[in-house]
Formats: structure tokens, sequence, C-alpha cells
């Protein structure tokens, strides 16, 4: 008896702290949650008034509904419409991708409270504290949870007006995708010994759980058909995915509750697994082995170094953009067939992207989109110097024959660089998937690299000149991206959407080339760096 | 030019707090020096001023005849240093990382590394999130050892290390002392200063309030005898110096300025003395003297 109770102490006593950890994360979270869940809710919440505006009658509605039923591309990259009320279509507009971004959200914030915790070493100190063995993964997920009951509460309130229980069915939906990933990244934090490694898994389960989802959709009926039972159900490999399981709820199309038991199952089996895999380790240990890395080195410069820490990081983005480019490429006829139907929609996608052709509208605002997104990877690289820096590398680096300028320059290289370069692979993306006007796309593409620069520019100018405020580039980064992506449905004033570097960019392809704001955006983003290259170099290094 | 480092007036705040507040330090070439002080008395802070790393508010510094901020790559090729928390980035090897700082220096020198690595038995193939301290200290050591430059800045090196290592490390440093560099050992460690260090530097509250060599420092302080006498002691309590008197019998212990010992000694023989022990003040006596006014005031 007494040997099993020293084996396996009581449930309370695994759980010894909880309460206080939880608190401890959800205030070390005080920002980063709220803001997720704010994107995540503008984006969905914004997309009845968007919907209304462009398919204002039930007419419209079907007529757009009718057209997806019959596009394998759109029902790959969206999913099925299961019906033609606005609260159907927001479903099918914002679904996958909100879910997605819940699933994003849900893993980092799981992944940050265990692993990382571990792997800096922090963890040793809780956990000689009185917390018990469960207790930090037990706060991590629950952090997950009240992250995702938020946004399930304010989805479910936003979208009652479309109906109450569809947007319940969706609000807890949408949660349920993401403690799945809550769930699945507390598994990935028990097997490898490294957060980032952790978090790429649990990313690369999302996607493959999105691509399981695209081919299964794609290759089956559309939603209507589905719904009518005029056609096929959805594909198994939809079934496979848990994005898929979300399309299935049907939400504001005749909710089928049953699918969310699904969700319930798969979080339960998985947070088991979790607790399992934790029990049966050491803090610090992990399933999978490290391998060790080369005796000697052949790293001899700062630069070589910046590159080092940041290759994967330009591949994942090259890789990335490159395959966005060729699924919009492809999807690029159909799209401008879809909207030249639809006044106001051909209205927006000029607003967006400019005044000719369709087709140039829609590549325009596509690579418009990818300009935008590009401005989250020069912050990124930027911010690099900022945690090598607070993290103390830089400092016995710094104390050899390397000049600061010379050691940020190595990172802003690739900041700078790196930004062009993805830009042009998109550029490439769209010349495979598009294969027609291969130049002005990839003028299109390129001349969003200047307003990308101003964005980093930024970042080096906080960086250089206040290293504490540095994170806030971040908030640059989204608040440019709000502006791109919500600001033109919206109708928002031309002051607001000034603000932003991009607004200034000329509409290409289609609109005529512009150099005066390219150039001056140029100047801009040059004037940037240099004011805090020259902060970094007179400014006192912090650690 | 016989100084590798003259540091004179230094001063330095951080918002209302005075880091560092008039700090003088010398230190000789080819001499190993001791950085002494309780902690946030401005050790580190003095030595990122010396890295170029923090910009000095008044005052004059100059490492290997430079200026440590304008010419600081410069004064960089012919350095190497050691924090006292080393952090390394998690997915290079820590062989890795030791050529790279090699590289960044003045060149490494392939021989040193790989009997370094031996003695001081670190696996280089590790990767850097998977060192523990000790071993991310025993990384940067290594790189530092084996690195082709004059002058070594160690901030509390061996704070991780175990004590065979701590021996390891002792060894290397008088190895460097027999090379002919310079190295600046900044320590808690009073044992390693004193068993190590030619000269040392007592620093508190931003300012130097001891340097000297240690026979300079012991000087100045006192050294405690205890004899056993022929006859009963006399006169002794009239003695300049004298302090702490303690007679019972034949037998005497007593404190003595260690620049009037010569007159304790005569005293004591003229009773004629059986047997005598006498003990030099050690350097954590010295250390704990500064450290105590300081708690007095």
């Amino acid at each position: 008896m007494t040997t099993l109770a020293t084996r396996a102490p009581r449930g309370s006593r695994q759980l010894a702290g909880t309460g206080t950890l939880l608190r401890f994360a959800l205030r070390r979270d005080r920002v980063m949650i709220p803001v997720w869940i704010a994107v995540n809710a503008l984006m969905v919440l914004s997309m009845p008034n968007t919907l209304k505006g462009l398919y204002g009658t039930t007419a419209e509605r079907a007529d757009l509904v009718r057209q997806m039923e019959t596009n394998a591309s759109f029902r790959a990259l969206i999913g099925p419409v299961f019906d033609t009320s606005i609260g159907a279509l927001t479903a099918w507009r914002v679904g996958i991708y909100a879910a997605a971004l819940g699933a994003v959200m849900s893993l980092l914030i799981v992944v940050r409270h265990t692993r990382d915790e571990e792997e800096s070493g922090r963890q040793e100190l809780v956990a000689s504290g009185t917390v018990g063995r469960r207790a930090s993964l037990t706060a991590a997920l629950l952090t997950a949870a009240a992250a995702n009951a938020v946004l399930a509460l304010l989805i479910t309130a936003g979208l009652a007006g479309q109906g109450a229980s569809g947007a319940l069915s969706f609000g807890l939906g949408l949660a349920g995708v993401g403690m799945v990933f809550a769930t699945m990244a507390a598994i990935a934090a028990q097997l490898t010994q490294s957060a980032r490694l952790a978090r790429g898994l649990t990313a690369a389960v999302l996607g493959a759980a999105f691509v399981l989802r695209a081919a299964g959709d794609s290759a089956t009926d559309g939603g209507t058909s589905q719904a009518f039972g005029t056609g096929g159900g959805s594909s198994v490999l939809t079934w496979l995915s848990p994005l898929g399981w979300l399309e299935n709820q049907r939400s504001f199309a005749g909710e089928r509750w049953w699918v969310l038991l699904l969700f319930a199952a798969a979080v339960a089996v998985q947070a088991v697994v979790a607790y399992e895999l934790a029990g049966r380790r050491d803090v610090g240990m992990s399933f999978l082995p490290t391998r060790p890395g080369p005796p000697t080195g052949r790293l001899g410069t700062a630069g070589a170094l910046a590159w080092r820490l940041q290759r994967g990081g330009v591949l994942g983005w090259s890789v990335g953009f490159f395959l966005a480019g060729v699924v919009y490429g492809g999807l690029t006829d159909g799209a401008a067939d879809l909207v030249r139907d639809n006044d106001k929609a051909r209205e927006i996608f000029e607003r967006m992207g400019g005044l000719s052709g369709l087709t140039d509208a829609f590549l325009a605002s596509m690579v418009g989109m990818l300009g935008l997104i590009a401005s989250l990877y020069v912050v990124a690289s930027v911010l690099r110097l900022n945690g090598e820096e607070t993290s103390g590398r830089a400092e016995p680096l710094l104390a050899c024959a390397v000049g600061r300028l010379r050691w940020a320059a190595g990172h802003l290289v690739i900041a700078f660089g790196g930004s062009a370069l993805i830009m042009l692979l998109a550029g490439l993306g769209f010349a495979v998937g598009y294969g027609k006007e291969i130049g002005p796309i990839l003028g299109a593409c390129l001349v969003q690299v200047p307003a990308v620069w101003v964005i980093g520019g930024a970042a080096v100018l906080l960086y250089g000149l206040a290293p504490r405020l540095a994170p806030a580039s971040w908030g640059i980064a989204v608040a440019v991206l709000l502006i791109g992506w919500v600001g033109p449905a919206l109708n928002a004033p031309r002051i607001m959407l000034d603000l932003s570097p991009f607004g200034h960019l000329p509409k290409l392809p289609g609109g005529g080339m512009e150099w005066p704001p390219v150039l001056i955006l140029m100047g801009l983003a040059m004037m940037l760096v240099g004011g805090g290259l020259a902060g970094l170099r007179s400014r006192d290094m912090t650690t | 030019m016989t100084k590798a480092i003259t540091v004179s007036g230094l001063r330095k705040s951080f918002g209302s707090t005075h880091a560092l507040d008039g700090l003088d330090l010398d230190v000789e070439t080819g001499e190993v020096h001791g950085f002494l002080g309780p902690n946030g008395s401005g050790k580190s802070t003095t030595i990122r001023v010396l890295l170029g790393l923090l910009r000095a508010d008044a005052g004059a510094a100059q490492m290997l005849g430079r200026d440590p901020w304008t010419d600081a790559v410069e004064v960089h090729r012919r350095i190497a240093y050691v924090p006292g928390d080393v952090t390394l980035w998690r997915n290079l090897s820590g062989g890795e990382v030791i050529d790279l700082y090699g590289r960044l220096r003045g060149g490494l020198a392939p021989r040193r590394r790989a009997e370094l690595i031996e003695r001081f038995e670190l696996d280089p193939t590790k990767k850097g999130r998977t060192y523990s301290k000790g071993n991310r200290q025993k990384v940067a050591l290594v790189a530092a050892f084996a690195s082709d430059v004059d002058l070594l800045i160690l901030d509390e090196p061996t704070s991780g290390l175990d004590p065979l290592m701590e021996e390891v490390f002792q060894r290397c440093v008088e190895e460097e002392r027999d090379r002919g560099r310079t190295i600046l050992l900044s320590s808690h460690i009073l044992s390693e200063v004193e068993e190590l260090c030619d000269r040392v530097s007592i620093i508190r509250k931003g300012r130097t309030v001891e340097t000297g060599s240690l026979a300079d420092l012991r000087h100045l302080t006192r050294t405690s005898v205890t004899a056993e006498l022929a006859g009963p002691p006399n006169g002794l309590a009239h003695l300049p110096g004298v302090h702490d008197l303690d007679v019972r019998g034949r037998r005497v212990r007593l404190q003595v300025d260690t620049d009037q010992l010569d007159g304790v000694l005569r005293q004591l023989s003229e009773s004629g003395v059986r047997s005598l022990t006498s003990t030099p003040p050690t350097l954590e006596e010295l250390f704990l003297r500064h450290y105590q006014d300081e708690v007095a005031r």
C-alpha cells in the first residue's frame, strides 16, 4: 500500500499550485492573448457586414454559392458552402482561417508555458516549490481553454444576429479546434526538448489538417448538394481533419451538434496521452533524442552566424510565399469570373487592387495581401537582434572583434534582402499558377518591397533607439495588416488608409507604375534604418 | 607600455543609481589581477565599460593603450572575455561556438583547443540548449584559453564549475600567465584569487577601496600570533599595535598590526618561546573587514 501511495500521489497533490500557476500564466500573457483574440474576432465579426455589402440579395448569394459549388479549387481553399444565408456564408468564408488562427494561438500558449519553461530552466525552480507534478501542464491547458472560451463567447455573441444556434455552434467549433491543437501541442511538448521544435511539430500537424481537408473537399460535391442530400457526404479525408469537423458542423445550415463530440473525444484522448507522457519523464527530458552536433564549426563571421540563425525562417517563408503564389495564381481566372457578375464585389476588388480589368484587380489585391504578410517576416527578422541582445548572447559576441554595425548588418541584410526574396518567390509562384503576365506580376510583387522595408525600418529605429520598445514593432505590423485587410472592405476613411505605407503603392498590375511614392518609401526606409543604426552605435547595450 | 588596463575616476549611472562612482583600476601587463567586491559593487559594469558595451559618463579608461569605446574592434582582436553567465545558441554545438569565438578574435590554436576540451572534459558535440550551467561556462573558457590573445577578461568565470574543474581552471590561468598574458579575474571565490592573483583591487559601491599585492594588503592588516612561553609574559599589553591580548598562564594569543610584528616577537623571546604559530590574515578577512565597514556605516 505504501509503495503504491508513494508511486502515485493523490490527484489533488499532483495538481497543487495549479491555481497560482494559472494566474501567473494569464498575467504573463495579458497582452498576447487579448491581441490574438481581438484580431481573430475582428476578422470573423466584420465578415457579415462585408458579405451584406457584396451580396445583398438572396439571389446574388445563391449565384455566388452556385459558382463556388462548381469550382474545386475554391472548395479546396475555403471549403464547401452549405447555405445562402449571411451566417452560413460567414462560417464558410472565415471558418477555416479563424480556426487555424485560434489553433496557432492555442499551440503557442501551451508550448510557452510547458516546454519553453523547461528549456529555459525556469521550470526547475517552479517545480521545486509546492507545485504538483501535473500542475504546469494543467495550468497551460487551462490558459488555452480560457482563451478559447473567450473567443467562442465573443464569436457567439457577435454572430447571434445571424441565428443564435448557428452562432453557438460556430463559436464552439472554433474553440474545439483550438483545444484540439492545444492538447496536440501538450503532446509535442513532451516529445522534444526544444520548444521551437514542439511548436514546429504542432504547426506541421495543423498544416496536414489543412491539406487533408482541402484534398477531401476538392474531391467531393459542393456543400449544398451535400446538405440537400443530392450529392455524397463529406470525404473521409475531410473527416480526418479537425478543420473538416468544423465545416461538417454545418453552422447556420441545420447544425449537426453531434460533431462537437469529435472535438471532445479528441481533446480528451490527447490530454490523457500528454499527461501519461508527462508522468513518465523527468523535468527537462524528452522522448525524442536530441541529435549531437558537429565537434568543430565552420562559422567564422557575424554574418555567417546571422544566416545560420535565420536560414530556417527564410526557407520557411520562401516556401510559403511561393506556394501562396501558386495557389492564388491558380485561382485567378475563376475569381475574376466570379466577381465579374457582382457589382459590389467588383467595386471592392477595384478599391483594393486598382481600376482596370478584374483579373488585374484580383491579382493586385492578392499580391498586396502577401506584401502585408511580408511585413510580419521583416519584423520577426529584425527583432532577432533584440532577441540576441536581451538573451545575453550578443554581449560575448560584441566582445570579439565584431563591431555593432557589422553584427547588426548581418541580420538586417537577411531581414531586408529576405523580404525582397520572398516577394520575388511569390511572383514566381504566380507565374507557375497563372502562367500569364509574368513580367507585370513580378513587378507588382517587387513594388510591395519598399513598403515592407518601411515597416522593417520602423522596427530597426525602435530597436536602435529604445530597445525596450522594440516589440512594439509587432503592433505596427499588425496595425498595417488590419488597415490593409479590413480597411477597404469597411470603406475606411482615406486618412486611415494613408497611415499605412502600403496605401501609397501604385496598384499593380493594371494601374500605371508611379515612381515617386516608391522612391519616397525607399528613402524613408533608409532613413529609419540609418536612424536606428546611429542609435544602436551610441547607446549602451542592455542585458 | 607596461599597463594593460588603466582606469581612473570612472563614473557610470543608470537612472538614479550610481553603478560606478569614481573607480580606479590599474592592471600591469603580464599579471593576474584579482577584481573583488560584493554583489552589485560595480565589477561587471566596469568590465562592460572596458569591453565597449557601455559608455562611461566620466573618467578615463584604456585597454591595451586604446580607448575601449572608440577602438572597440581593434582592442577586441587582442582580448578574450568570459561572462559569468554564458548563454549559447540553442541549436549550435559547443564545438561550433568555440570555433566561432576563436575566429572572431585573433584566431584559435587547434592543438590547444583539443587539449583544453580534454582537460575540461567537455563534449563539444552537444547542442547549446542541452548544456548545463557549468558546461556552458566550459565552452566559453575553452574558447578564451585557446584564443590567440594578449588579455583575458574573466567575469566570475567559474560559477557552476565543480571543484575538479575549478582546479583545471586554476592551472590554465597559471599557464596563461607563464606565457606572458595578462588576466583580469573578477571573482567571488577568495581562495581562487589568493592562489592565482599577483595583485588585487577591492571595490565597494563603485569605488576602489584597496589595491596592491596581497603582501601589501596583508601588511596593512593584523597577524594573529599564538605562543607558548617558558616564563610568564610581560609588557605585551603596552606594545604599540597589539590587540585582543589573551593571556592564560604561559599561553598567549594576540592580534598585532603586521608592521609591528617585530616588536612583539622581541618581547616574546625575552620570556623564552617554546612554540609559536603566526597566521597571516586571509583575503577573506581583508574582504570582510571592508565589507563589514560598509555594514557598520
